[in-house]
């Protein structure tokens, strides 16, 4: 599992390359030809234009990074698989192209599995490329051997085992087809070394989807017709927009739809970023720890159309107070989310630009909702997102979000871990465009941040900053891949929110377990700067209110990784709040309501 | 502790009056009533690949639909399996199966038969053969066939609906029941109704409105 990396380019060679106005046209015309399995899946990953891939070698998938030794491909060698995984999706999300993890048999595979698992909660596009034991040694528990497939059968889009050395090139696109089409997701290529190793002078074809999958574009004319009826007639009108709406590129038809006919609009924690949270229509993000007037919005809507949102628990809170007086127009490419969790009254089912923009051309007149603005207007002055910052009290961790917020600009990407942190960098960043919101949603996997940071940053413009906010308990889980960001010279600015607790736990212990602070207090953290300096990265501390400001600039000023190690108020709690399963409408805005 | 948001209370804000069943659909509260359960049969045309069964059975269990059996065998095609499930859910949960079960990459189609489907089971069962007259008296009863025959037991052969089977168990029961085994139900639509098939694309829409493909559903229901 830890074998040395195939020699890359120095990322600066690598820049400067891509900058200069003539590079070599890609290696097409002059291509080997394929040789062996492991070069027709390496073919295949080319052939879709594959730039970079994350992973770590080891013993069974060793002949497919011998194949990428020869490849334009740029291969990323984490600390760990986890890191690979996440920072497959996180390059998934910022370029909206599948993000290339490798990882060898037995342990390698199963530590991409958190990974995929969360890849496949948010539907975000990753191929994983595992090695695995010969194909005579499988199912005799060889050295290394996991059942692969079968362990991430239940966490992928599709997986298949390669059994064939002309077919495997074939097999990989395959994967890379699926794991873009229709709804995005995790896709999954088993390659027994064998199979890689053998000869083959098979070319892969052009990568597609199985003809056993099929994907609906348009809706039913008939049933936008009559959604576009019930929004002209609405009364009190809402967009809810869900992560289908980053996947399906449909920011823009939704925004114009939204403006043209001022409907307010309420996000899903994915779909930051989705319509721009400065503007006056935006009620920001809905549900458990959503804004007040989000939730309010939602709960006394009477029309929400809602566009590529599962309906997660965390969203909804209980189901039977859940826009409780809405027709629900519900627009997804995935028809099985078409009243799974909400009924919806107009399903439409197909790509959600098409289908706004089937929506925006039948609907002829604006709902007359001015009084329902008005009133989404008063619910946004009646619950401010507002917070003290006493001077003798730690500094607050609303602050230092506000702050980077502010010294950077409206394209910088964020990526967080789990917890509150995470939450704060929600509520107190104003994300304005698509694609810079990089988290771990559906599967709350602490510990995303860091590793996601690196695939957004390889995904990203050279203008786009890229910040990691972190918590010290989710940071403390990934932060070895600091190796890796420094090796590569990766431009990252971390953020630890360092409050000493794994803090939602102990924010939940707080309010229903009595304030017992089992298993949640280090009481002791080691020095995020100094360990960022061991790494070779560039430390930093922020203690007082005075500092943050001058040390964001310096952090941010540095071309590298660096690491903010903020303490902030460990007392600070996350609000508003509904609890598990509670009424949305009913959010906490303090503990004692809770 | 001065932790927390300004705002009205929750006891002070406005509260709908509409309010959802555990479904997810609007109800009348002061009429909600749980939506009744159904036993159904859902026909899937599959892919003949290795892990198909795997993925179906693994698909049901972690979404914990209520299954019954589970039948799979091959079709007149040797490149297509098809997959019989009897299932017991509300509404919901049976729409709901039968999107998911269409997701999966190498299901094909995916239908939910009508109530006069035909639909078959068979049984084997092995009983103590100390009255070997009334045995036979009782297998001719069900139509069943003996299959095998010692001085210390019977083994009959047993086709039919699945309360025709379990009718045949109480009656053999007698005898004193040595070993059952059970296929589970598989079935097939009646007449010229296709069970699930080989389907068309699903349905695309010119920018007019117009269907360019036949009207079938992913569901392939009609």
């Amino acid at each position: 599992m830890s074998e040395p990396a195939p020699s890359v380019a120095t990322p600066e060679q690598e820049r400067a390359q891509e900058r200069s106005d003539d590079p070599e046209p890609d290696a097409e015309p002059t291509a080997e030809p394929v040789t062996t399995g492991a070069q027709s899946v390496i073919r295949a990953l080319e052939n879709v234009g594959v730039e970079y891939a994350f992973g770590v070698q080891g013993g069974a998938i060793m002949p497919v990074y011998d194949a990428l030794y020869d490849s334009d491909i740029r291969h990323v060698t984490m600390a760990h698989e986890q890191g690979a995984s996440h920072a497959a999706d996180a390059y998934g999300i910022v370029s909206g192209e599948p993000g290339i993890c490798l990882a060898t048999s037995g342990p390698g595979a199963t530590n991409l599995v958190t990974g995929l698992a969360d890849a496949d909660m948010d539907s975000d596009p990753v191929v994983a490329l595992t090695g695995q034991v010969p194909t005579e040694m499988v199912g005799n528990d060889a050295f290394q051997e996991t059942d692969t497939t079968g362990v991430t059968t239940p966490i992928t889009k599709a997986n298949t085992f390669s059994s064939d050395p002309d077919t495997v090139g074939d097999d990989v696109g395959e994967a890379f087809a699926l794991a873009n089409t229709g709804r995005p997701g995790p896709t999954l290529v088993d390659l027994p070394k064998d199979v890689t190793l053998d000869d083959t002078e098979h070319e892969p074809g052009e990568a597609r989807v199985p003809d056993t999958y099929d994907v609906q574009e348009r809706a039913d004319p008939e049933v936008v017709r009559a959604a576009a009826r019930r929004i002209e007639s609405a009364d009190r009108p809402l967009f809810l927009l869900g992560g289908g709406v980053i996947k399906g590129d449909a920011s823009a038809e939704c925004r114009e739809f939204a403006t043209d006919h001022e409907i307010p609009v309420a996000t899903t924690m994915p779909a930051i970023g989705a319509f721009p949270e400065d503007h006056e229509l935006s009620m920001e993000m809905a549900g458990m720890h959503g804004t007040g007037y989000a939730n309010m919005a939602i709960t006394h809507c009477d029309t929400l159309i809602a566009v590529g949102t599962r309906f997660d628990d965390r969203l909804t809170g209980g189901i039977e107070t859940f826009a409780p007086d809405a027709e629900v127009i519900h627009v997804d490419i995935d028809p099985a989310e078409i009243s799974k969790n909400i009924h919806a009254e107009y399903p439409l089912v197909g790509d959600a630009a098409t289908v706004v923009d089937q929506l925006s051309a039948e609907v002829e007149e604006s709902p007359r909702a001015k009084k329902w603005r008005a009133q989404c207007q008063q619910w946004k002055s009646e619950y401010p997102m507002a917070y003290d910052t006493p001077e003798d009290e730690p500094v607050k961790p609303q602050f230092v979000v506000e702050a980077v917020d502010e010294a950077t600009s409206d394209r910088a990407i964020v990526t967080t871990g789990v917890g509150q942190h995470q939450m704060w960098a929600c509520q107190y960043w104003t994300y304005t465009e698509p694609r810079t919101w990089v988290s771990s949603h559906g599967l709350g996997t602490m510990g995303y941040g860091f590793p996601a940071a690196i695939g957004a940053r390889l995904a990203a413009e050279d203008d786009q900053e890229v910040i990691c906010v972190e918590g010290d308990g989710s940071f403390l889980m990934t932060m070895q891949e600091l190796a890796v960001a420094v090796r590569e010279n990766l431009d990252i600015t971390v953020v630890v929110l360092n409050n000493e607790y794994i803090g939602m736990v102990r924010q939940w212990q707080d309010a229903f377990f009595e304030g017992r602070h089992s298993a949640s207090e280090y009481g002791w953290c080691p020095e995020f700067d100094k360990l960022a300096e061991a790494f070779g990265a560039r430390g930093f501390r922020i203690d007082d209110y005075d500092e943050v400001a001058d040390t964001v600039e310096a952090a941010l000023d540095y071309d590298g990784p660096s690491v903010i190690d903020a303490h902030v108020d460990p007392q600070a709690n996350v609000y508003p709040m509904v609890p598990s399963g509670g009424d949305n409408g009913q959010f906490a805005l303090t503990e004692d309501q809770l | 502790m001065t932790q927390g948001l300004e705002g009205p209370r929750p006891e002070e804000r406005p509260r709908p009056e509409g309010r959802r069943n555990a479904q997810g659909i609007r109800i009348d509260p002061e009429v909600e009533a749980e939506p009744a359960v159904r036993r159904t049969v859902i026909s899937a045309l599959v892919t003949h690949e290795p892990g198909v069964l795997s993925d179906v059975s693994g698909l049901f269990s972690r979404r914990q639909f209520n299954i019954e059996s589970l039948t799979v065998g091959p079709t007149e095609d040797e490149e297509r399996a098809r997959i019989t499930l009897v299932i017991e859910e509300h509404e919901p949960g049976i729409e709901q199966a039968k999107k998911q079960l269409r997701k999966l990459v190498p299901v094909i189609s995916v239908r939910e038969l009508e109530p006069d489907a035909m639909r078959r089971e068979l049984m084997l069962i092995k009983v103590s053969a100390t009255r070997p007259d009334r045995v036979a008296a009782v297998t001719e009863m069900y139509d069943g066939k003996t299959v095998d025959a010692t001085p210390e037991t019977a083994t009959i052969q047993v086709t039919g609906s699945r309360q025709k089977v379990e009718a045949a168990v109480e009656a053999f029961s007698q005898f004193g029941i040595r070993e059952i085994s059970r296929t589970g139900t598989t079935a097939l639509a009646r007449g010229d109704d296709r069970t699930a098939a080989r389907e068309e694309s699903p349905v695309e829409y010119e920018a007019d409105g117009t269907p360019t493909t036949p009207q079938t559903t992913h569901s392939d229901d009609d």
